[in-house]
C-alpha cells in the first residue's frame, strides 16, 4: 500500500474485514445518531440563517464521520481543541443541542454570553472543548501546552487538536508539531483534509504529497484515513490515543474527506468547486456508509433512520424554538470578563453606556447588573 | 536586607514564587542551564529541575501558545521571550488568544500566566534588542502590562503579577538591569499592580515615566530643583490597567505635565496620558502637556544616545511647561 493510500476499514458492502471497533451495539447507534443530529442541526441553522433569525453558521454535511469517529476515541477526560467545523464532537460527547442553538442566536442563555459569532462554542462539561478561535492555527499549540500540563502531573489524559488543510499553512501548525514532537506530548493533530480552505484548492496549500508527510520532518508518525469512514477515522484516533497514554508522544492524521456545501452560510462553493467533485463525493456520503455497516451487522433499516431523524429533528427543532425565546444577554456582559475583576475604566465605560441607554429609553439595555 | 540589582531581584522572584507554588513554571529560549541571555534564571533548573525550568525551540508564536495551553490546564506558566523584540510572532497568540480567552469563553477557560521579556534601549542593540513595544500591548483589553524600574518593584510585582488571574506582560528595562541597586526584602511580598509609585514630590511639575526613563527623570528633576522648580516624579509602573485616579490626582496637583517614554511619540502612551488630561483635566491645566519620547524612526545603533530621552530632553522640556 502506498503510504498516501488512505486506510479503510468499511468495505463496499459493509464488511470490515474482522475489525473490532470496540463499541457497543448501544455506541454505535449513538454514533450513528450523532451524525444524524449534525446533520439536522445544519439543516436547521441554514434555514435560520435564510429566514434571519441567526446571522451564520457552518455546515458540515460530508465531514460527520471525521468528527463523529475522532470524538468516539476520546475519553471525558481528555480535552478538544476543536476548529469551527467540529461540534459533532460536541454532541458527540452529551452536549446538548439547545446549548449549541444558545449560541447560535447569541442570547443571554449563551455560555459565552453573545460575545462570539455563531458556531464559536464552548464547553467545559462533559468534555474539556476549548472555547472555538476564528484566527487559523492558533489552537495548535495550546492544545500542546494543555497536553504538556496533564503530562506534568501525571494526569490520562489526551489533547485531539482539530483543523483543516488550511491550518497547516499556519504557523501554529509548525510550532504546535515541533513542540509537541520534542516535548513528546499527548497530542492528536487531526487535519480535516476537506480539500478547499474556502475557495483555495488544497494544491494551493501544499507541494507536499498531501498532509500527513509532514509528520516525518516532526519526528511523530503521519497517518491518512478515509474520513468519510467512521471506523477508519475511529481507528486511526485509537490508536493514537493509546501511543499518547503510553508516552510516545503525538500522531498527525490526515483525514481525507469533503464538505458538500460552502465554507459557511456567507459561502456559495458553485464558484469554485466542478459540479462533478460534489457528484462524486455525494456517492461517498459517510452517513450511508455507516448505514451499510450497520446493515451487515443486523441493526440498521430505512425504517430506524427515518426513526432517529425525526427524534433528532425535533431535537433540534425545540432546541431553536427555545433559543430563539431568550432574549439577548444584558449590556453589563459587554464589561464583564475582560479580566478577572472588572478595572476602573472598563467599570466607568460601563455606567457611562448603561446611562445613556437609560437615557435613551432603550428598555433592552436596562437590564443589567450597574453599577457593575 | 539585601542589595540586589534589578536583573537579581527579577530572578529572587521568580524563585520565590517556584518555591512557594508548584504550578509554576519558568520556560523560554536558553533559560535554563545558561540561565537565560541576561541570566534572569541562573540557577532555577538547578534548584527546581528541567520539570520546572526548560528550554523550548526557538519559536516564540510556540512558547505563547503551549503556555496559554498549560494556563488553561492549570500550570502557572512564566514564559521568557529574549528581546521584546522578537515577541511579534508571538503577537496573535498574546492579542487573539490570552488576552480573550476569559472573555470569549464566558469565563469558562482563562490563561493566568506571565511573559516577561527585556525592552528598551541603552545597550547599543539596535533596531532588534532596543525597542519598546509597550503601545502594542496596552490597545489590548483582556492584557496587563507592567513595568517595573527599582529591584524592590520588579521582585514585588512579578510575584504579584504570577499570582495574578489574568495574563500579564512583564517588560522589564534591560538597561537598568545591573546598573540600579537597591534593597530588596528576602521571600515573599507584593507590589499591587494598578498603582504608580511617587519617586519625587514637588509642587511646580508632574512628570509620568516608566521603566528606564524613571531614573533619567529623576536626574533631570534633581537639576531642574537646582534651579528652584519642584518636579513630582511618577512611576507608572503598570500601564494597564492604569491608575487612573492617581494619574489624574497628580496632574491637577501642579496642572503642567511632562510624559516620558522610550518609544516613539505617535501613538505611543503618552498620547494616552495626554487625551485622558484634556479629556478629564483640562481645566486644571497651566500648560499645554509635553512628550519627550523616542523618535518616530526605527532605533539606531550607533546614534542610540540621541533617539533615547536623556535627562537633558527631560529637564528642557520641566523648564518648558514650568514658564509656559
Amino acid at each position: 500500500m502506498k503510504a498516501t493510500e488512505p486506510l479503510q476499514v468499511i468495505d463496499s458492502k459493509g464488511g470490515v474485514n474482522g475489525y473490532d471497533p470496540g463499541l457497543s451495539e448501544d455506541e454505535l447507534m449513538h454514533c450513528y445518531r450523532t451524525m444524524l443530529a449534525v446533520r439536522a442541526f445544519d439543516a436547521i441553522c441554514l434555514k435560520l440563517q435564510r429566514s434571519g433569525r441567526i446571522g451564520f453558521s457552518i455546515p458540515n454535511e460530508g465531514i460527520e464521520a471525521t468528527q463523529v469517529g475522532a470524538a468516539s476515541a476520546m475519553k471525558k477526560t481528555d480535552w478538544i481543541f476543536p476548529s469551527y467545523r467540529d461540534f459533532g464532537m460536541a454532541l458527540y460527547h452529551g452536549v446538548k443541542p439547545v446549548d449549541m442553538m444558545h449560541n447560535m442566536f447569541g442570547n443571554a442563555s449563551d455560555n459565552s454570553r453573545g460575545r462570539q459569532m455563531p458556531v464559536h462554542f464552548t464547553f467545559v462539561e462533559p468534555i474539556k472543548f476549548v472555547s472555538i478561535s476564528s484566527p487559523i492555527g492558533t489552537h495548535l499549540p495550546q492544545a500542546v501546552g494543555a497536553a504538556f500540563a496533564a503530562q506534568r502531573r501525571g494526569e490520562d489524559m489526551v489533547a485531539l487538536c482539530s483543523f483543516g488543510d488550511g491550518g497547516t499553512s499556519s504557523l501554529g501548525f509548525h510550532s504546535a508539531l515541533n513542540f509537541a514532537g520534542v516535548w513528546k506530548a499527548p497530542v492528536v493533530f487531526l487535519c480535516q483534509n476537506n480539500g478547499w480552505a474556502i475557495s483555495c484548492p488544497a494544491e494551493e496549500q501544499t507541494a507536499s504529497d498531501g498532509f500527513a508527510i509532514k509528520a516525518d520532518a516532526y519526528g511523530m508518525p503521519g497517518v491518512v484515513v478515509d474520513g468519510n469512514d467512521l471506523l477508519a477515522v475511529r481507528k486511526a484516533v485509537v490508536e493514537a490515543t493509546e501511543a499518547a497514554r503510553a508516552g510516545k508522544g503525538p500522531t498527525l492524521i490526515e483525514a481525507k474527506t469533503f464538505r458538500m456545501g460552502g465554507h459557511s452560510t456567507s459561502d456559495d462553493p458553485s464558484g469554485y468547486v466542478p459540479k462533478e467533485v460534489f457528484d462524486e463525493w455525494r456517492k461517498k456520503d459517510p452517513i450511508k456508509r455507516f448505514e451499510t455497516y450497520l446493515a451487515a451487522s443486523g441493526l440498521w433499516t430505512p425504517e430506524k433512520r427515518a426513526e432517529l431523524e425525526k427524534e433528532v429533528d425535533a431535537e433540534v427543532s425545540a432546541a431553536a424554538k427555545d433559543a430563539q425565546a431568550v432574549g439577548p444577554p444584558p449590556l453589563e456582559t459587554v464589561f464583564s470578563d475582560v479580566y478577572a475583576e472588572i478595572p476602573a475604566h472598563i467599570r466607568a465605560q460601563g455606567q457611562a453606556a448603561f446611562d445613556l441607554a437609560t437615557r435613551k429609553g432603550d428598555a433592552q439595555s436596562g437590564g443589567g447588573e450597574f453599577p457593575l | 536586607m539585601p542589595t540586589l540589582t534589578l536583573i537579581q531581584a527579577v530572578n529572587d522572584g521568580l524563585h520565590t514564587s517556584m518555591k512557594e507554588d508548584p504550578s509554576v513554571h519558568v520556560f523560554g529560549e536558553d533559560v535554563a542551564k545558561k540561565g537565560g541571555v541576561f541570566l534572569a534564571t541562573e540557577n532555577l533548573e538547578t534548584e527546581f529541575g528541567t520539570e520546572r525550568c526548560f528550554n523550548t525551540p526557538l519559536s516564540e508564536d510556540g512558547i505563547i501558545g503551549t503556555a496559554i495551553g498549560m494556563a488553561m490546564n492549570g500550570l502557572r506558566p512564566v514564559a521568557e521571550i529574549q528581546f521584546q523584540d522578537f515577541i511579534f510572532p508571538a503577537f496573535d497568540q498574546i492579542v487573539s488568544e490570552a488576552a480573550k480567552l476569559r472573555y470569549r469563553s464566558g469565563g469558562q477557560y482563562t490563561a493566568p500566566m506571565v511573559i516577561r521579556t527585556p525592552y528598551g534601549g541603552g545597550i547599543r542593540g539596535g533596531l532588534y534588542h532596543s525597542q519598546s513595544g509597550e503601545a502594542y500591548f496596552c490597545h489590548t483589553p483582556g492584557l496587563k502590562v507592567v513595568i517595573p524600574s527599582t529591584p524592590y518593584d520588579a521582585k514585588g510585582l512579578l510575584i504579584a503579577s504570577i499570582a495574578d488571574p489574568d495574563p500579564v506582560l512583564f517588560l522589564e528595562p534591560k538597561a537598568l538591569y545591573r546598573s540600579v541597586k537597591g534593597e530588596v526584602p528576602e521571600g515573599h511580598y507584593t507590589v499591587d499592580l494598578s498603582t504608580t509609585r511617587d519617586v519625587r514630590e514637588g509642587g511646580d511639575v508632574t512628570v509620568f515615566c516608566y521603566g528606564a526613563m524613571v531614573p533619567v527623570c529623576t536626574k533631570a528633576a534633581e537639576s531642574a530643583a537646582e534651579g528652584g522648580i519642584e518636579t513630582h516624579v511618577v512611576d507608572l509602573r503598570t500601564l494597564l490597567p492604569l491608575d487612573e485616579e492617581a494619574v489624574l490626582d497628580a496632574v491637577k496637583r501642579t496642572g503642567r505635565v511632562v510624559v516620558v517614554h522610550e518609544a516613539p511619540r505617535f501613538c505611543g502612551f503618552g498620547a494616552e496620558i495626554s487625551a485622558m488630561i484634556a479629556e478629564h483635566a483640562i481645566e486644571y491645566m497651566e500648560a499645554p502637556v509635553i512628550r519627550v519620547t523616542g523618535f518616530d524612526t526605527p532605533f539606531p545603533n550607533t546614534l542610540e544616545h540621541h533617539y533615547m530621552p536623556d535627562h537633558r530632553r527631560v529637564l528642557d522640556a520641566i523648564e518648558h511647561v514650568y514658564n509656559f
